[in-house]
C-alpha cells in the first residue's frame, strides 16, 4: 500500500510540475506585461521599462527558456515570483486563499448537505408529488448557468433593497472595513447570503439527482429489508442502512467538487465582488499577469490531484468492500 | 429496426416529448423567426436607443439601437452551431482516443491515458481564455476547435473501459483471428457497439458546449466581436440589467429553454437506449 501511495503521489508531483510549466509557457509566449508601462503618460523610458520587467522576470527581451529557468527555480524552493506590478505572489496567492476558503465553506457544505437530503427524500417518496416537484425544480435549476442565476439574485437584491429603502441583504464585496467587532462579524454573514445562495442552488440540483437514483438502487436490495424485517423501525432502517451505502457516489463527487471549487467559483466571485482565486483567473488575465496565471494553473491542478486523492480515502472509508480488495 | 424501437420509446417519454418539441421549436424560431422581424441584425436605429420592448421593436434595442429581436436570435443561430459542432468533434474524439488505447493496451494506452489526465489537470478554462482573445482576427471555427479539445477526457475514459470488455468478445475475437486489420475491428466492432454511450454523450455535450461558450463570452474570452452569440449578449445585458431587462431577460431567458429542451432529449435518450441504467 506504501510503495502504491508513494508512486501515485510521485505521478501527481510530475502532473503538475508539466500542467504548470505549459501554462507558464503558454502565458509568457502570449501575454504583454510590458503593455501596462507603455501606455503611460508621461512616457517611461524603454531602459527603465526594461530594468523593471526585468526584476519582476518579465521581460520579453530575455530568452523565454531562460526565464523560464529562473521561474522553475524560484517554485522549486516554494517562490513564486512577481506579479505584473511588483507585488509578491505568495502574499496575493494567500490572502486570496482565504478569501475563497471563507465564500465556499459554507456554500459547498449547504448544497452538499440540501443535496443529499432532497435527493434521499425524493427516493422514499418516489413518483410522489414531492418527488415531481424536486425532480422539475432541480432540472430546471441546472439549465440555469451560474452566471445568469447570480446576476438574477443580484437584481432581484437590488430591487427588494430599494423597495424597502434600506439595504437590508447586501449584494457585493465580503464585508465593510469601517465596522468593528460584533458589527463586522454581522456584516461578514450578510454579505456571504447572497454568494452562497447562488453557489450551493447548483450543487444541491445536482446532488439530489444524483442521491436519488443511488437510494433508488440501494432501496431494494436485501440488506434495507433484512433491516426492516428484523424489526427496526423504517426510519432506522432508512438513514443508517440505506442511505449510508448510498452516500459513496455522492462523497466522490463531493471530495472532486470542494477541489475544483476553489478555483471554480469564478463566475460568483466576480459577480459579488469577492476576490478570491477564482477572480483572480480572470484578473491575472486581464492584466498580462504571467507569474500569477503560472502561479493559478499550479493551484488549480494541485487542488484537482488532491480532491481526486481524497476522493478515494473517503470512499475507503465509507465503503468496507473497498478496504478488503 | 432497433432505431425505430428507441423513437418509439423516446417519443412515449413525457418529459422526452416536450424536449423534442421545444428544441423544434427554438430552431425554428432562430432560423426562419429573423425573417418575420421588420429589422436584420446588422441594422442601426438612430431614433431609438435603449427603447423598452415595443410594436416597432418587439424586443426593444440596445445601447447603440440594434434591434434586440434580430441580435437575439443571430446569437441563438451562433450558440446552436457552435453546441452542435462541439459535441460533434468531442465525442467523435472521445470515441476515437478510448478505443483505440483499449483496444491496442500497452505503451498506446499509457501514453494516451497520461494525455487524457494531463488535460484534465491542466485548467482548460485558463486555456481556452488565454488563447482566444488572440483569435481576434481569425474565424471563430478555431474557437469550437478550442473548446472541444477540452470536453472529451472524461467520456474517452469511459469508453475506454467499455472496450476492455469489448475486446474479449467472441464476434472481435473472430474478426482477429480472420486477419482483420486492427484498426478495422475498431471502426466495424468496437464503436458501433458503443453508439447508445456516445449518443447519449454527444446530445449532453450540446447543452455543455453552449453553457461553455456562453460562460467565456460572458468575460469577453468566447465569440469576439462584431460577432454576437447568447453569451456575449448576456454578458452585455448583465451590466444593465436592472434599469434595461430586455437587454438581459430575452439572451438569459432563451439560453435556459434551450439548454434545459437538449438536457430533457438527452436524458429521454439515455432512458431509451439504455433502458438498464440508472444516472
Amino acid at each position: 500500500m506504501g510503495k502504491y501511495l508513494l508512486r501515485r503521489l510521485a505521478m501527481n508531483v510530475i502532473l503538475i510540475a508539466v500542467a504548470a510549466s505549459l501554462a507558464y509557457m503558454l502565458a509568457a509566449t502570449t501575454m504583454n506585461p510590458r503593455a501596462a508601462y507603455q501606455g503611460r503618460r508621461p512616457p517611461v523610458p524603454e531602459t527603465v521599462i526594461d530594468a523593471t520587467l526585468d526584476t519582476y522576470n518579465l521581460n520579453d527581451k530575455t530568452p523565454l527558456l531562460q526565464r523560464y529557468t529562473t521561474w522553475a527555480a524560484g517554485v522549486a524552493t516554494g517562490d513564486f515570483g512577481r506579479t505584473w506590478n511588483g507585488g509578491s505572489v505568495n502574499d496575493e496567492m494567500g490572502r486570496r486563499i482565504g478569501v475563497s476558503l471563507r465564500l465556499l465553506f459554507v456554500g459547498t457544505l449547504v448544497g452538499f448537505a440540501l443535496g443529499v437530503a432532497l435527493g434521499a427524500l425524493s427516493a422514499v417518496k418516489q413518483y410522489r408529488p414531492s418527488d415531481r416537484v424536486i425532480g422539475v425544480a432541480s432540472f430546471t435549476i441546472m439549465a440555469i448557468p451560474v452566471f445568469v442565476l447570480a446576476t438574477l439574485l443580484a437584481v432581484a437584491t437590488y430591487s427588494m433593497n430599494r423597495a424597502l429603502g434600506f439595504t437590508l441583504i447586501e449584494y457585493t464585496g465580503e464585508y465593510n472595513p469601517r465596522l468593528t467587532g460584533w458589527d463586522q462579524w454581522l456584516n461578514r454573514l450578510n454579505h456571504l447570503v447572497l454568494p452562497t445562495i447562488s453557489l450551493s442552488l447548483g450543487a444541491i440540483a445536482f446532488y439530489s439527482r444524483i442521491q436519488r437514483n443511488m437510494m433508488l438502487d440501494v432501496l431494494n436490495q436485501d440488506f434495507v429489508r433484512t433491516a426492516m424485517a428484523k424489526g427496526l423501525p423504517r426510519r432506522t432502517a432508512l438513514v443508517k442502512h440505506a442511505l449510508r451505502t448510498a452516500l459513496i457516489p455522492s462523497a466522490t463527487y463531493f471530495a472532486f467538487a470542494f477541489g475544483t471549487l476553489l478555483t471554480g467559483a469564478t463566475f460568483t466571485e466576480k459577480i459579488f465582488a469577492w476576490h478570491g482565486m477564482g477572480a483572480w483567473l480572470i484578473d491575472s488575465i486581464n492584466q498580462n499577469d504571467v507569474n500569477a496565471v503560472a502561479a493559478v494553473s499550479l493551484f488549480a491542478a494541485a487542488c484537482v490531484l488532491a480532491a481526486a486523492f481524497l476522493s478515494d480515502l473517503l470512499v475507503a472509508a465509507l465503503d468496507p468492500r473497498v478496504r478488503v480488495s | 429496426m432497433r432505431s425505430r424501437v428507441v423513437l418509439r420509446r423516446l417519443l412515449r417519454n413525457r418529459q422526452a416529448r416536450s424536449g423534442c418539441l421545444a428544441l423544434i421549436l427554438l430552431v425554428a424560431l432562430a432560423y426562419l423567426g429573423p425573417y418575420a422581424g421588420p429589422y436584420d441584425w446588422t441594422d442601426k436605429d438612430f431614433l431609438a436607443f435603449l427603447s423598452p420592448p415595443s410594436a416597432d421593436h418587439w424586443w426593444g434595442t440596445t445601447s447603440i439601437g440594434q434591434d434586440m429581436y434580430a441580435v437575439t436570435l443571430r446569437g441563438m443561430q451562433k450558440s446552436i452551431v457552435i453546441g452542435v459542432l462541439v459535441a460533434l468533434i468531442s465525442t467523435g474524439l472521445a470515441a476515437m482516443v478510448g478505443a483505440f488505447a483499449g483496444y491496442f493496451g500497452g505503451w498506446v494506452d499509457r501514453l494516451l491515458m497520461w494525455g487524457v489526465d494531463l488535460l484534465l489537470v491542466l485548467p482548460s478554462f485558463l486555456i481556452i481564455a488565454i488563447i482566444s482573445p488572440r483569435l481576434r482576427g481569425a474565424s471563430w471555427l478555431w474557437f469550437v476547435v478550442l473548446l472541444a479539445a477540452f470536453t472529451w477526457m472524461i467520456t474517452s475514459r469511459v469508453v475506454r473501459s467499455m472496450t476492455l470488455s469489448l475486446r474479449e468478445r467472441e464476434y472481435v475475437l473472430a474478426a482477429a483471428y480472420m486477419g482483420i486489420p486492427r484498426w478495422k475491428i475498431i471502426f466495424r466492432h468496437i464503436v458501433p457497439n458503443l453508439a447508445s454511450l456516445l449518443i447519449i454523450d454527444a446530445t449532453l455535450n450540446v447543452s455543455a458546449a453552449i453553457i461553455g461558450e456562453a460562460a467565456l463570452s460572458f468575460f469577453g474570452f468566447g465569440i469576439q466581436p462584431p460577432d454576437v452569440s447568447l453569451g456575449t449578449l448576456i454578458a452585455e445585458g448583465s451590466r444593465n440589467a436592472t434599469g434595461y431587462p430586455w437587454l438581459f431577460a430575452f439572451p438569459a431567458g432563451l439560453l435556459v429553454v434551450l439548454v434545459l429542451s437538449v438536457n430533457l432529449i438527452g436524458d429521454g435518450l439515455r432512458d431509451a437506449l439504455d433502458p438498464g441504467s440508472t444516472s
